[in-house]
């Protein structure tokens, strides 16, 4: 199946408020076709509310997301990697097949499909091992692999390496690496400057909700812009 | 540090003996106020053997429960056809109505857990009061309607194991519907974000969460199913305790109870624990559950 695609993705004024607090935004940017984005910033500056209104999970306050193809469509070209991986109940071949057999691919077809895609994050031997029994670095590899296998064409990453040592991240930094040269567009969230420093391509600063700053990585990390993003990439704590 | 320590043990040792004093002077037990008599009734004054020691009453209940046991085992040895007949009959009427509670409880648990709407925090609370559903009251609702003259008289469905499989279908559907609802609440808010991440539809996410839920599921099933197969008020008024017809353990024991018949009512009491124990080990055994590795 061939899809149209669904970027670049255009972001007017979103902003998403709970219980009277502003949370995001407001929010206006461009996602273009190709690339690899970090969103980085101190904790609770709205990374995590940011991709998610990106995905289409938060309800929007105001502003407009607008893609290139309607947005029940766009859906089913993205994907969602959560901080914490979530498990379902069952086999590690049934998670990565989930997505498949909910969108109606046979039984087969999808165990098959999950099976090529858990040996292409190194999870061959896990197979049928309940999802909960594997390790911290392999959940997130097998969350991966499930938010792969229906071949998006953005992936968003909520800081999926919180949680994970120097290894396993470095495991998981070649799958996105692996990712991004097939051409899927990755927008990540993280606040590991050495992780930005390795991965990104452009890089959003958010602070207080807003993208502070938003530019190529080289220009980032050489010339910040703003007092902020220099005390950030500096290693100074940003409040 | 003494004097403290002495202090507060004196206190702690005097004071309940004070207030029992005190509570005794305010409120005097009713043997001491006058005019009152107190009839002690004995457990044998039914069987009209009042007369005998009161300190045997003690040695004469285990005896009963003694006798119970053997009697139990020899009903059970013997394959006495009574006993299996209503035994089966408790078990064809209490699973049959565990199956239909279990088909409309479990996918509306999940529904209240997954579906958002205005009156759902009102329509939950309802269900756990409905737990605790008095089984004579609906009983005596199902014998109304049932009845000749009630609604659905026409069917002649009263005194019938039909009848009683409606009357528990009613008593099961809220314990059901409730215990599966909030293993599946737990269960939505870890999927939650997943399942909207994947566009899948609202059945889609019931039907992953009744299949990912399911040894929760089983759990609420198998409490329905002991409160079903111990239960006696509903079934014994729609059901009329006929034998051969529509005599259950339950309403047996309660018959032999009445009859003074102990033993048998003991044998029969544990015959229909026996089956409970027995029928959650099988389910249990059959699905795996309580293994290492395993939900």
């Amino acid at each position: 199946m061939v899809m149209k695609p669904i970027l670049p993705l255009t972001v007017s004024e979103a902003v998403v408020r709970r219980r009277g607090k502003v949370l995001v935004g407001p929010i206006s940017a461009t996602l273009e076709t190709d690339g690899l984005t970090i969103v980085m910033g101190p904790n609770g500056a709205g990374k995590t509310t940011l991709l998610r209104l990106l995905h289409g999970m938060e309800r929007m306050s105001k502003g407009t997301l607008k893609w290139q193809v309607p947005e029940s469509e766009a859906r089913s070209a993205q994907a969602f990697v959560f901080q914490t991986p979530i498990l379902m109940r069952r086999s590690a071949l049934d998670n990565v097949a989930y997505p498949l057999r909910v969108h109606g691919v046979s039984k087969s077809d999808a165990r098959a499909q999950a099976a090529h895609w858990l040996a292409r994050v190194g999870l061959s031997d896990s197979e049928h091992k309940p999802a909960h029994v594997l390790s911290g670095g392999e959940r997130q590899k097998m969350a991966l692999a499930r938010a792969l296998i229906r071949d998006p064409q953005i992936v968003f990453l909520d800081e999926p390496c919180a949680n994970l040592d120097g290894r396993a991240t470095r495991e998981f930094e070649d799958l996105l690496h692996a990712t991004r040269a097939e051409g899927t567009r990755i927008v990540m969230a993280t606040h590991d400057i050495g992780q930005a420093r390795r991965l990104a391509e452009d890089v959003w600063f958010v602070h207080h909700g807003r993208i502070h700053e938003a530019s190529p990585a080289t220009t980032f990390f050489n010339t910040p812009q703003t007092p902020e993003a220099r005390a950030f990439i500096e290693g100074d704590i940003v409040e | 540090m003494s004097f403290w320590r002495c202090l507060s043990r004196t206190i702690c040792t005097r004071l309940p003996l004070l207030i029992g004093k005190v509570a005794i002077s305010c409120f005097p037990p009713l043997s001491n106020q006058q005019n009152v008599t107190i009839k002690v009734k004995t457990p044998n004054a039914r069987r009209g053997a009042g007369a005998r020691p009161r300190d045997g009453d003690h040695q004469q209940g285990m005896n009963e429960i003694v006798e119970g046991l053997l009697k139990a085992g020899q009903l059970i040895v013997s394959l006495d056809a009574d006993l299996i007949e209503i035994s089966l009959r408790s078990l064809r009427v209490t699973l049959t109505a565990v199956l239909i509670s279990s088909l409309i409880g479990l996918p509306l648990g999940c529904w209240l857990a997954v579906r958002r709407f205005r009156f759902r925090r009102f329509v939950i609370a309802t269900l756990n009061a409905l737990m605790g559903l008095p089984p004579v009251v609906v009983g005596l609702i199902v014998y109304i309607l049932l009845s000749r003259s009630g609604p659905f008289g026409v069917f002649g469905l009263l005194f019938t194991p039909a009848a009683m499989i409606i009357a528990q279908v009613i008593i099961l559907t809220p314990l059901i519907a409730s215990i599966s609802h909030q293993a599946i609440r737990d269960l939505w808010a870890e999927y939650h974000d997943l399942l909207i991440s994947l566009n899948t539809s609202r059945f889609q996410r019931i039907g992953t969460l009744l299949w990912d839920g399911r040894r929760a599921l089983l759990t609420a099933s198998l409490a329905g199913f002991g409160r079903g197969i111990g239960e006696v008020g509903a079934i014994m008024i729609v059901g009329g305790n006929i034998d051969h017809a529509t005599r259950v353990l339950t309403t047996a024991i309660s018959l032999e109870t009445g009859k003074g018949n102990f033993a048998l009512a003991l044998a029969l009491g544990f015959v229909l624990i026996g089956l409970a124990v027995l029928v959650n080990l099988i389910i249990h055994s059959l699905s795996r559950t309580e293994r290492s590795g395993r939900w």
